[in-house]
């Protein structure tokens, strides 16, 4: 990484000291306090060091796929739960689909239509997909399932050729819809301690009772199959 | 004499011989041929309610010895009393959540046995002495760290909850679940072990670019999320130890990541990697899920910390009350916020309430116990508890939440629960307007 190698200013240096006298021993100091442990070498830092950046692909490998490379191997690895097209199969999720629907009833987020990051999409299948046997694709199928799965969105046309350069790029429709600071907390209730609500207007409007939601809670685990 | 469950010898064996004789000694024998299943006390049959003068061979006999279960377990009796899932929530078990049994419990500490699973990618089996934890990124001196290494740290205990900020989740709507284990039960709270998050950052040095931390397990999700310096400096552990023994591996054996107060899928389990960044990685753990859905169409991200929440524990479905006359109500409350001010609670479903009385200890983020003496005549009534926290903030109506969030945002619905109550006794979870 670029940031490790680089050199500190005096002036870093100055504010690290700042930060310290404000801090306490939170942040760096010129050694260890304990040494415990080793120094990884930078092999061992390579293999684990797998995560990818959604924002701007950093972390992104050398490597390339294409979208018909990925349909292929999705029929092969991905399709069965996912389906063929990434509609979904049974409860397992939906890949693609559902755009304009984030303000309906019953919106159907994707990676279509709820994803703010293509890279997110590589980072995501590379550490975990497929579900049974994660980290065992190599970064040309990683590429390729991402760019088959964003072709199935959309959202890159169908000679697309996922890399480290063409990933970072692909934009999002629903990147802007999102806010990364809490809004909370978003409810202001007074705590008044009597006649607080007109008790005539104390009315219930739903009830678990009679629904057949809840599995039991005696006995055995209820698989919720008929008996 | 050899007519014994246990077919030992009895000590002053004279007077079991009519119990061993009479019919309820024969159903004890047969519900003990049952084994774990057996729910119910043995009586003796004609002899009414129990107790005297009924003698009970556990009273007239030599029990089990020492190290005859070198790892205890709950009384047979308590075989019902277990984590459960909604198999209709998740397309299957690895991917899932499972509920504590808070209506069983007795305190604010779970056993370790009960505390509520999440999995993104099934349970990790990790050899703890093949394990590692890698300290990278933005760091002076990046390290490599086995648990035999970690545990020389200086440790600190505390105790916090873990609740996954989908509890409640179902609830959005509608009342659908009828049962406190359903609603509510995507919590548990346990005296954790471990090095403060603080101690390895300094270890590390973090470079004065490194503003932002992302935690990565070694399961096979390699779940990661980001979580900002400054909340990891703040309160946060790398933890070992739970309530007093090694983590459970359901727990994150060996290693996890606690983040007192914040949404619990945040607090990596199975912990393996730190690497330290300049910016958030926004990992499809913080955005695809957990971030929360609004009536507009935008989405809230990094909403990480947990709003104040309550619930009555007594009465409620699953434990219901019996013949009309005094009771205590219970609860729990929570707050990531720090520590729980105070707990009211109303018999007519909000339109009056009292203060109820909170147990020591009451520990920042941890839960607290709460109850309330209550003298039931056996008419209906809608039972709720409404929490405010050292901050102010008190804890919402579910329609005060659905104006603001709508009903599609999953996650941190910290609602008041109503329980009715019918005047058999019996509690309902309902939704009033």
């Amino acid at each position: 990484m670029a940031a490790c190698s680089m050199s500190r200013p005096l002036e870093a240096l100055l504010a690290v000291g700042a930060l310290l006298a404000l801090a306490g021993p939170a942040l760096a100091g010129d050694k260890p306090l304990y040494g415990y442990g080793t120094r990884p070498t930078q092999a061992q830092i390579d293999a684990w060091n797998i995560d990818v950046r959604g924002q701007d692909g950093l972390g992104l490998p050398a490597g390339k796929g294409s979208v018909d490379q990925g349909s292929e191997v999705f029929a092969e690895k991905c399709a069965a739960c996912h389906g063929t097209f990434g509609e979904g199969v049974d409860r397992w999720p939906k890949l693609a689909g559902g755009e304009g629907t984030l303000k309906a009833d019953r919106p159907e987020p994707t990676v279509g239509s709820y994803w703010p990051f293509a890279a997110t999409l590589y980072d995501y299948i590379g550490r975990a997909m497929p579900f049974p046997n994660p980290r065992s694709l190599a970064p040309d199928e990683v590429y390729a399932l991402t760019a088959y799965i964003l072709n199935l969105n959309n959202l890159v046309p169908g000679d697309f050729v996922a890399d480290k350069d063409s990933l970072p790029k692909v934009g999002m429709p629903n990147h802007d819809n999102f806010t990364w600071e809490d809004p909370r907390p978003d409810t202001r209730a007074e705590p008044c301690m009597s006649n607080c609500r007109d008790p005539k207007a104390v009315t219930i409007t739903s009830t678990a009772e009679g629904k057949t939601l809840t599995p039991r809670t005696t006995g055995p685990l209820d698989d919720m199959q008929p008996k | 004499m050899t007519n014994r469950a246990d077919g030992r010898t009895p000590r002053g064996g004279a007077s079991t011989r009519s119990l061993a004789h009479s019919p309820g000694r024969r159903s004890f024998l047969r519900l003990a041929a049952v084994g774990a299943g057996g729910a119910a006390l043995p009586t003796l049959a004609g002899a009414g309610e129990a107790g005297p003068p009924a003698e009970y061979p556990w009273s007239q006999s030599l029990g089990a010895g020492v190290v005859d279960k070198p790892y205890g377990q709950p009384a047979a009796q308590e075989a019902g009393v277990i984590r459960r899932n909604v198999p209709w929530l998740t397309a299957g078990t690895e991917s899932s959540i499972s509920f504590s049994p808070i209506q069983d419990l007795k305190g604010i500490l779970t056993p370790n046995g009960l505390f509520f699973e999440r999995y993104h990618a099934g349970r990790a089996d990790v050899d703890a002495e093949q394990h590692r934890l890698m300290v990278h990124g933005l760091v002076e001196r990046p390290l490599l760290l086995s648990m035999s290494d970690i545990v020389r740290y200086p440790s600190v205990s505390r105790i916090h909850f873990i609740e996954c900020p989908a509890n409640g989740g179902m609830e959005w709507r509608a009342a659908q679940l009828n049962s406190l284990q359903f609603t509510h039960g995507m919590i548990s709270c346990a005296e954790w072990t471990g090095v403060p998050l603080a101690t390895l950052l300094a270890e590390v040095g973090v470079k004065p670019e490194g503003k932002w931390v992302m935690f990565e397990g070694a399961d096979g999700a390699h779940m990661n999320r980001s979580l900002p310096l400054s909340k990891c400096l703040d309160d946060c552990l790398i933890a070992y130890g739970q309530n007093g023994e090694a983590l459970r591996p359901e727990q994150g054996y060996p290693l996890r990541l606690v983040v007192p107060g914040w949404e619990g899928n945040v607090s990596v389990k199975w912990l393996r990697r730190i690497k330290i960044g300049d910016q958030p990685w926004y990992t499809r753990e913080e955005t695809s899920k957990y971030t929360d859905l609004m009536p507009d169409g935008k989405s809230r991200g990094f909403t990480w910390s947990i709003d104040a929440k309550s619930v009555i524990t007594f009465p409620c479905p699953e434990k219901p009350l019996g013949k009309p006359g005094l009771y205590e109500v219970r609860g729990l409350a929570w707050t990531g916020n720090g520590k729980v001010k105070r707990v009211d609670v109303s018999f007519d479903g909000g339109v009056n309430w009292q203060a109820a009385t909170l147990h020591e200890p009451v520990l920042s983020k941890a839960l607290t116990r709460f109850s309330l003496p209550w003298q039931w005549d056996g008419k209906p009534a809608l039972l709720e508890s409404r929490v405010i926290d050292e901050t102010g903030y008190v804890q919402p109506t579910i329609a005060d939440l659905r104006k603001i969030r709508g009903v599609n945002s999953v996650y941190h619905n910290n609602s008041i629960q109503t329980w009715q109550v019918k005047p058999d006794g019996s509690v309902f979870d309902v939704q009033t307007a």
